[in-house]
């Protein structure tokens, strides 16, 4: 039990450099391979009342029942269109395992450190506590989600 | 718990630390200097010396003490270690297993005393150098000083099957293994997880008609439910795990605190699983010793009180409907009430006021309160302030309830009822809104569904809070849908409630359906939703969906129907009671020295405004022409503050509050009319001044109540006197319990001409009618003690009071039409504070009085 709680810590601190990837809106993403537990079409959902707004509902993961965050809401996005049913991206958290919905799943990606920055000051403070940093792809930004504090729902409020 | 098992466990764990030893000893030659190892050794020996004093196994303890002694030693590095030293040691070890095969044999150490071995350690304890502990040949049991490698050890080994209790040694340790509790815990995940899908297959199998899968899954519900006891029952333990300690604790505690206290203990072989075993054991010490501490008087004190010197603590356990009750109970002095309650007051807990209202179960209730401490003298035991709140929250938190009773002079006893498992619940499927949700059966007493033309028509509603009429006794209701904000589909004609208990009190559930009941696999909810106190996890059900697992306690408290805290529910609850009555609109209004006044609003006609110019003077009273008639006007300061002197002029324009009467009115003049407020208004103080009826707190302020009737008969008695009519001289009796309501409906028939008798309750009403002609009863159906049945039939015994015509005031037209629908015992039944409908009412019995006939008449309408 106790190995098994230090290699999913000692895994969470680890990076790899590779990024599983997403979209949120036109927004690009990127959350450590690692961390990735696994990726699931839409599934069947249960709704918490009372609960904060960002939260979609609960999930039966194989007898797991796992926490649905709507990546949308959780970032002050536009909702999405009525017909798109968004991903389950199942992310390893400290507190469990945390499902991510966003719109589309998108590749494995292997980065170059060099060419990481620090998220624009100018960024929606909403977006701006949950990316860690950008890295400038060829083609696109690729901005890194920071999976604990999208799931640390005090995090990110306005004041 | 019996000795025979304490032997027992003794014995399996001594088995487990010997072979322990045997190797760790081995391993302590080739690292002669590690002190761990050493550490380690000298434990298992200490811990089999100290169980053996405690069970009183006087040869083993002495062998045991003597190695501990030499292993304390070189523990400390005050010798070193030689493999003459090692083999003493070994010789410890072997005697040690013997006089255990022996008890376990025959529950005696048998007869070597081994009194040599005994000897050899002592010595050798004594002595510093390593010549000392050279073995005395062929005095050991066992060849001592042979070579200590593995072949030493498995010669020990074959000499066992020679002892011939040894052999039966491992009997014991055999038939039991230990299993590190991860591991059950993860049984028992997993089998929570079978469970599940236990429940998946089952339904999966009503929906279709296959003979070898419904013979195939019957089996596998048998198995699963097998199994799940199976695995449930490794992970019980018996409740006298914890009551282990407690002989001790209380024999310590009597000593230190000079009390001589018997510890009864029945029911140690209760049976609770091990995660609540372990919640429960702090709460019981605590409970015990507050039992000692607080329950048991000194000798002398008991002597004095004719009883034993010797106090009595009784622990039980036992099962009852599903869960465990563990009571603890003394028969000290009790706990003294008055004493809660004064210091509830100190320590800010309690209002005074309120203090006079808490029944005494209520007041002992408030030691469960968070900083509450009766002790006289803070002690080192307890007396701390901190405790029975943390023992009460401690039990809440695995679904347990707390209770307390005491009597005087006899005892207290501490009621505890324990859930058996947390893991896998039985718990009832409802739905609303179109989920479903699970709320835990321990919290359920019963299901009411409400059908018929009238389901809804059942709710009755207290000034819009509805409630249910259960058995005689109002139970607040919450609706499932509005706590969770959920759309609910328009309920037709059903309504269907469960009734549920949180802490000590019960309230009703409307929900849209209710399903089944089902055994379900409770799981935490994650952080992200663990703020929500409404739910106390979530389940899977047997399709494969989550459903959440409602809170009932929380349920409660967001609806409402239970506040934060006791004594605000119970004041609520109080409130609630006689709001139906006197939530009243009020105007709030400023006359002389009397800075917040109030009168009823809907005694009241219209507020004007008169320019000073335009009062005259007639028949020496005010009076103004208003609306082509004669307003007589009364100077409110000159009544309430008769002969004070003139404070100078009144303010032009003057503001007049104008009540009427018929075709009568008359006005009020004030200084200034401050505001209205809604408020459920209960008179607190009633005071002796003319013209008041009492004092009452409205808006956070105290406000005065005017004596509506009082006031205009002191101004203008005249303006009365040509009332006349029907009323005149007719004797009525009001019947009502809340001074002020009858202060009201007294008014009321007052301003038209009846003389008014009062009564508060039931026997003032009898003497009432045994000591004046009465004419009218004017009655609350909710007179006290028990309605006012009980008024009807005592009216009816007497024939002199037959013909009397009574009129009900019921507190809702709901209640007013049922009652007027159903009964023809009353002439009449109205709403209470209706003012017209209950004068017309009256003046009608009154007028069928003056025919002399009774007629009973219903007026079912609702005005």
């Amino acid at each position: 039990m106790v190995t098994d709680i230090a290699t999913m810590k000692s895994g969470l601190a680890q990076t790899s450099g590779q990024f599983s990837t997403f979209f949120v809106a036109d927004l690009f993403f990127g959350v450590d391979v690692l961390r990735v537990q696994e990726v699931l079409r839409f599934q069947q959902m249960t709704r918490v009342p009372q609960a904060p707004e960002v939260i979609e509902g609960l999930i039966n993961l194989r007898g797991q029942i796992v926490t649905a965050i709507d990546m949308r809401r959780r970032l002050r996005l536009p909702p999405r269109a009525g017909d798109q049913t968004p991903m389950n991206m199942v992310v390893r958290t400290e507190d469990g395992a945390v499902s991510l919905l966003v719109d589309e799943i998108g590749d494995v990606l292997d980065v170059d450190a060099a060419t990481f920055e620090r998220p624009p000051e100018n960024l929606d403070p909403a977006a701006r506590e949950l990316i860690r940093g950008v890295y400038k792809l060829k083609d696109r930004l690729l901005l890194v989600l920071d999976a604990e504090r999208t799931v640390d729902l005090a995090a990110g409020r306005p004041a | 718990m019996q000795d025979e098992d304490v032997i027992r466990e003794f014995l399996v764990e001594s088995h487990e630390n010997l072979s322990r030893l045997d190797q760790e000893l081995v391993e302590l030659e080739k690292h002669p200097k590690d002190a761990e190892l050493l550490a380690s050794i000298f434990r298992t020996i200490h811990t089999i010396k100290g169980t053996c004093g405690f069970l009183a196994f006087s040869t083993l303890e002495r062998i045991t003490h003597q190695a501990e002694s030499l292993l304390s030693q070189l523990r400390d590095g005050r010798r070193e270690l030689s493999p003459s030293l090692v083999s003493l040691i070994l010789d410890t070890v072997d005697a040690t297993r013997k006089v255990l095969g022996s008890i376990e044999a025959t529950g005696e150490e048998g007869p070597d005393r081994f009194e040599d071995l005994t000897e050899r350690l002592r010595v050798a304890a004594q002595l510093t150098g390593d010549s000392a502990v050279q073995p005395g040949a062929g005095m050991t049991p066992a060849a001592a000083a042979e070579p200590l490698d593995n072949n030493g050890f498995s010669e020990h080994a074959e000499d066992k099957p020679r002892e011939g209790d040894a052999a039966k040694s491992s009997a014991v340790a055999d038939a039991n293994i230990r299993v590190g509790v991860g591991l059950l815990d993860k049984l028992m995940d997993l089998v929570g997880e079978l469970v599940l899908t236990r429940n998946q297959i089952l339904q999966f199998n009503t929906e279709r008609e296959d003979a070898a899968l419904n013979v195939t899954s019957q089996r596998l519900n048998l198995i699963t439910t097998e199994l799940q006891e199976g695995v449930m029952k490794t992970r019980m333990q018996p409740i006298g795990m914890v009551w282990n300690k407690l002989p001790r604790v209380v024999r310590d505690m009597a000593v230190a605190l000079g009390k001589q206290i018997r510890l009864e203990m029945d029911g140690a072989e209760t049976e609770l699983d091990r995660t609540i075993i372990e919640a429960i054991k702090d709460p019981l010490v605590h409970l015990v010793r507050n039992s000692c501490d607080h329950g048991v008087e000194p000798p002398e004190v008991r002597v004095r009180a004719g009883k034993p010197p010797q106090g009595r603590l009784t622990l039980r356990a036992y099962h009852e409907g599903g869960q465990v009750n563990i009571e603890i109970g003394d028969d000290g002095a009790g706990i003294d009430v008055a004493r809660v309650k004064q210091k509830a007051i100190e320590k800010g807990l309690l209002r005074p006021e309120q203090s006079e209202k808490l029944t005494d179960r209520e007041a002992l209730n408030l030691v469960f309160q968070p900083g509450f401490s009766t002790a006289k003298t803070v002690t080192n035991v307890s007396g701390r302030g901190v405790g029975m709140d943390v023992v009460k929250s401690n039990i809440e938190k695995i679904g347990g309830i707390v209770d307390v009773f005491s009597r005087p002079g006899e005892g207290t006893t501490v009621k505890l009822k324990i859930p058996l498992t947390l893991a896998i619940i039985p718990g009832l499927v409802i739905s609303s809104g179109g989920e479903r949700f699970v709320i835990p059966q321990v919290s359920l007493l019963e299901l009411i569904r409400l059908e018929g033309d009238s389901g809804e028509k059942h709710i009755e509603r207290v000034h819009g809070t509805p409630v249910y009429r259960r058995r005689g006794t109002l139970l607040p209701i919450a609706y499932l849908n509005q706590v969770l904000g959920l759309e609910s589909a328009e309920r037709a004609d059903v309504v269907s409630m469960v009734v549920l208990q949180a802490e000590d009190r019960q309230f009703g559930l409307v929900v849209d359906g209710i399903n089944d009941t089902q055994e379900i696999v409770v799981k935490p909810l994650s952080k992200q939703l663990k703020g929500l106190t409404v739910y106390a996890g979530a389940t899977i059900m047997g399709d494969g969906r989550v459903a959440l697992i409602l809170d009932v306690l929380g349920i409660g408290q967001r609806s409402g129907v239970l506040a934060e805290s006791r004594e605000q529910s119970r004041a609520a609850t109080e409130q609630k009671t006689q709001s139906g009555i006197e939530q009243q609109r009020l105007l709030l209004f400023r006359a002389g020295s009397f800075e917040r006044l109030a009168v009823p609003l809907s005694l009241v006609a219209r507020l004007e405004e008169f320019p000073q110019s335009s009062i005259e003077h007639a028949g020496g009273c005010q009076v103004v022409q208003y609306r082509n008639r004669i307003l007589p006007l009364i100077p409110l300061r000159d009544v309430l503050e008769s002969g004070a002197p003139d404070h100078g002029q009144t303010a032009d324009p003057v503001q007049v509050i104008v009540f009427n009467d018929g075709d009568r009115s008359v006005g009020l003049v004030v200084d200034q009319i401050l505001d209205v407020a809604e408020e459920a208004v209960t008179v607190r103080q009633k005071t002796g001044r003319k013209g008041l009826l009492g004092s009452a707190v409205v808006g956070k302020h105290v406000a005065d109540f005017l004596d509506l009737n009082q006031v205009i008969r002191a101004a203008a008695e005249d303006w009365f006197q040509s009332t006349g009519g029907s009323a005149n001289g007719k004797r009525i009796l009001v019947a009502e319990a809340s001074a002020f309501s009858r202060g009201l409906i007294r008014s009321g028939l007052d301003m038209v001409g009846y003389r008014v008798l009062e009564a508060a309750n039931l026997d003032e009403a009898i003497r009432g009618l045994e000591q004046h002609p009465v004419d009218i009863v004017v009655t609350a159906l909710d007179l006290p003690p028990d309605g006012s049945s009980a008024l009807l039939t005592a009216m009816r015994r007497r024939t002199e009071w037959q013909g009397i015509p009574i009129l009900a005031l019921a507190n809702s037209a709901e209640q007013a039409r049922t009652r007027a629908g159903q009964t023809a015992d009353f002439q009449d039944c109205q709403v209470k504070f209706d003012r017209e409908a209950m004068l017309e009412s009256v003046a009608r019995l009154a007028s069928t009085l003056a025919s002399s006939e009774t007629v009973p008449v219903c007026v079912g309408e609702e005005r």
